[in-house]
């Protein structure tokens, strides 16, 4: 374990923990913003370069932006009177606690955890590109179909109503 | 501990804090970045296994990820615009008052 994967590990999850805690909806998605770029580090450190780059554009670039817009059109932006967390938060902490559990056994009991780093050098984006372009065509095509709809339903969804007759 | 160890410890830590946001929070919003933080935790144990993987040659973990990554775009958008939709008909993003449908 290094000395940088030891700050942006815990830089993220300290991020990740402000986003999900504090009461200002805004400093949220600033803290949640911080999460992704600690993350796209992570994407960096494993030598994932496509993968860190594009995880900052869309993630800090678009769904952050995204995730601000929508705090500032529902009015969310100033902090709320009632409390932030709602009345079964205990229910939902024993669930998330119970998850950890069976993560934690998981992860304790596993022994195909590889020790040595192996050697990677055939990962550049023109290789990306030609087993999209190939290998991966019909996921590539099903996924530009589904970024369609998607965002033509969430403008239908988001659209004001007219008043029918 | 191994490096993929860490890293996999780093993906529970956020996957956890991730399902606790989305679990407790009263805020729409609020659950909807407790899920994308979730989201975040699974390409980032994508991410670790590939990189750790003998077959890393294959880029099997990277496409996955890219897949994903748009997935939740498409969500993101689609699960905001149900936020805003909603908060105009009942004038709250609070989903314990989100309840006409209960019995």
């Amino acid at each position: 374990m290094t000395v940088s994967f030891a700050i942006i590990a815990i830089l993220t999850i300290a991020s990740a923990i402000a986003a999900m805690t504090l009461r200002n909806l805004v400093h949220c998605a600033l803290a949640l913003a911080g999460a992704f770029a600690g993350l796209a580090a992570l994407y960096l450190q494993l030598d994932a370069q496509f993968i860190g780059f594009a995880q900052i554009l869309v993630y800090v670039g678009a769904v952050a932006i995204l995730i601000v817009f929508a705090i500032l059109l529902t009015g969310g932006s100033d902090p709320a009177k009632q409390p932030i967390f709602s009345s079964g938060w205990c229910i939902g902490a024993g669930v998330a606690l119970a998850v950890l559990g069976v993560l934690v056994w998981a992860l304790r009991s596993s022994h195909t955890i590889n020790e040595t780093l192996p050697d990677v050098s055939n990962t550049s984006v023109r290789r990306i590109g030609d087993q999209l372009m190939t290998k991966y065509i019909l996921p590539l095509e099903v996924i530009g179909l589904l970024l369609t709809a998607a965002l033509i339903g969430a403008v239908i969804i988001a659209m004001k109503e007219e008043k029918t007759k | 501990m191994s490096p993929l160890f860490t890293y996999l410890v780093v993906s529970t830590f956020l996957f956890v804090i991730g399902l606790v946001g989305a679990l407790t929070r009263r805020n729409a919003i609020m659950v909807l970045i407790g899920i994308e933080l979730m989201l975040n935790a699974a390409n980032l144990n994508f991410i670790a296994f590939w990189r750790f993987s003998s077959h890393a040659e294959a880029l099997a973990g990277i496409m996955f990820v890219i897949f994903s990554i748009a997935v939740a775009a498409a969500e993101a958008a689609v699960g905001l615009a149900l936020i805003i939709a909603i908060n105009r008909h009942y004038k709250t993003t609070d989903v314990t008052q989100m309840d006409s449908m209960r019995g």
